[in-house]
């Protein structure tokens, strides 16, 4: 068949699929439903005569058309719905846990590293304070040491208003959660940057904590850390778990090739960074709202916050064994 | 065929073409969006400043948004294409040309900032120059590939002249050039398109203004023409 034949046989399909096309490739949001019958049949026939126009050698101007039509077409065809809300939901509840347990040697790791540096650096300075020096410099030192200090009066009694403690949230979710995210991405170094990120806070944490116990401070320090730690604590460990698998599947790639351990190594940490994002943010939140407040006295402070902590570990370990058919689906 | 094309076998049995899109198209596409970015912010800065510390905290939660999930939300929902990459022309999509999916475009806009190291982006340009497909460490772990969507060019015109059949038979290569010759011959000039026609004497018998001519005929007889 010559090519002129070819193009007025089949033009008005072409063009047909074109528009369809057009209508698709709008903002997913914005865009009226498509009148999407009788797609895959079309994208089939450009698919044929692509090939055919291929195999005849028409001219290149018509291939490229068609080139471009069914890659347009694939592009369509082969994308993945979802329903985001119903993801989030089960992400919640049953994939991140499940993640969680299942890189459990991983978590284990960071864990240890974390709040292992963070207990001896606390230890530590609690015998010896003058350690906290080096780690903050002086003015910093004074600074918190004034902030926590009971004899303060104004940490305790000013009441700050919503208006500060929506700004501190705001600090909060861009300082904590960009750390977060930091500590994931900067496994890639082999697991390095991870590793730093994890010892780095673990000893300044500690460092702090240690220092401040000394002083006595305890009734001020405690009953603020507490609650929100065991969100933001937890998130950091992961995101260090994260990083770490990120870098280990690049440094032992074991059966499969480098590239690819990287790419299975991101994929599968995927589901621990989301977990952190959705950890963090609980943890700005309570933070900034909770934690601050001088209206909650401490025994209620500790009391929530032990259960807070009580709450993430069970949610950790335990979350939604009973549905381990569904954890395994929500994890792939 | 050029060696930034490669061949992508679909489902379908077919081949498709798509071009990789190379170091500077990509650079140029990322600072089109820093400068945006930059905008919104200082736009946002400006006009949250009026609404004191509530304001101070939205920004700084816009800044975070804008900071971490501008290409992704970009990439996700509008076809692979940041405003960047849609005035390049170049989009985002996974390694088997399917619309790029959350966790492959969070994957590899988070790992940006080892892309990053040690400074300007030194490591990502590296690992580009490395790659055949032009990946940035970013586009390894996630599994993903920056082209280009070709906008369609104008179809070419056809010349209305008569038709007359090849002196020679042509084998389907050669068809194939006289008819690319014909479609492209409007981006070439009057001489140039002489000089190339003149490379057929020995076979067409015709010369300059006249060769040209000849050819439009026999591409106009090749494609079907009556």
């Amino acid at each position: 068949m010559k090519q002129e034949l070819f193009e007025s046989h089949f033009r008005a399909i072409w063009q047909s699929f074109e528009t369809t096309l057009d209508e698709l490739e709008q903002f997913r949001q914005l865009r009226k439903k498509a009148n999407v019958s009788g797609f895959s049949d079309q994208y089939r026939q450009v698919c044929h005569h692509l090939a055919l126009a291929q195999e005849r050698q028409y001219s290149p101007y018509l291939i490229d058309r068609l080139n471009q039509l069914a890659l347009r077409g694939h592009q369509q065809l082969y994308q993945s719905h979802n329903n985001i809300l119903y993801n989030i939901v089960h992400f919640i509840l049953v994939g991140f846990p499940a993640t969680v347990r299942r890189e459990f040697t991983f978590i284990w790791v960071a864990s240890l590293l974390f709040f292992g540096s963070l207990l001896t650096m606390a230890a530590l300075t609690y015998y010896n304070p003058s350690l906290i020096y080096s780690v903050y410099p002086e003015g910093a030192v004074r600074d918190f040491t004034e902030m926590y200090d009971p004899a303060n009066k104004a940490f305790m009694q000013e009441q700050r208003s919503a208006a500060d403690d929506f700004s501190m949230f705001g600090f909060y979710i861009k300082n904590n959660i960009g750390i977060g995210f930091q500590t994931f991405a900067s496994g890639f170094v082999l697991g390095v940057g991870a590793l730093f990120n994890l010892l780095y806070n673990g000893i300044v944490l500690g460092a702090v904590m240690g220092y401040l116990t000394e002083m006595g401070f305890t009734d001020t320090f405690f009953p603020f850390v507490i609650g929100h730690g065991a969100f933001e604590l937890t998130g950091i460990a992961i995101a260090g778990a994260a990083g770490l698998k990120l870098g280990f599947g690049l440094l032992c790639p074991g059966r499969l090739s480098r590239k690819q351990s990287l790419i299975k190594a991101a994929s599968e940490a995927m589901p621990l960074v989301y977990g952190v994002f959705f950890l963090l943010l609980i943890a700005a939140f309570v933070e900034a709202f909770w934690s601050s407040s001088s209206y909650l006295s401490n025994t209620a402070k500790y009391m929530a916050g032990g259960s807070f902590w009580l709450l993430v570990l069970s949610y950790l370990s335990l979350g939604y064994t009973g549905l381990n058919r569904g954890a395994q689906r929500g994890s792939e | 065929m050029l060696d930034t094309y490669r061949k992508l076998e679909t489902p379908e049995n077919i081949d498709l073409d798509i071009q990789v899109a190379g170091p500077l198209v990509r650079c140029l596409a990322f600072t089109i969006d820093s400068l945006i970015r930059t905008a919104v912010q200082i736009a946002l800065l400006i006009a949250l400043a009026l609404l004191g510390k509530v304001g101070m905290a939205l920004w700084l939660i816009s800044t975070f948004v804008l900071e971490w999930f501008y290409p992704v939300l970009f990439e996700v929902l509008n076809n692979g294409q940041t405003p960047g990459k849609k005035a390049m022309g170049i989009a985002v999509v996974n390694d088997d040309s399917t619309p790029v999916s959350w966790s492959a475009s969070i994957v590899r806009n988070f790992l940006r900032i080892v892309d990053f190291l040690p400074i300007g982006y030194i490591a990502g340009l590296i690992s580009m120059i490395l790659n055949q497909d032009f990946k940035r460490i970013g586009d390894l772990a996630a599994g993903t590939i920056v082209i280009f969507r070709e906008k369609q060019q104008a179809a070419p015109q056809w010349p209305a002249t008569d038709s007359s059949p090849p002196p020679v038979a042509l084998n389907l290569k050669q068809q194939r050039a006289i008819l690319s010759f014909v479609e492209r011959r409007n981006s070439l000039t009057h001489e140039r398109q002489e000089e190339l026609a003149n490379h057929l004497q020995s076979v067409f018998h015709h010369q300059n203004q006249e060769a040209v001519d000849y050819i439009l005929r026999v591409a106009t007889w090749l494609r079907g023409g009556r």
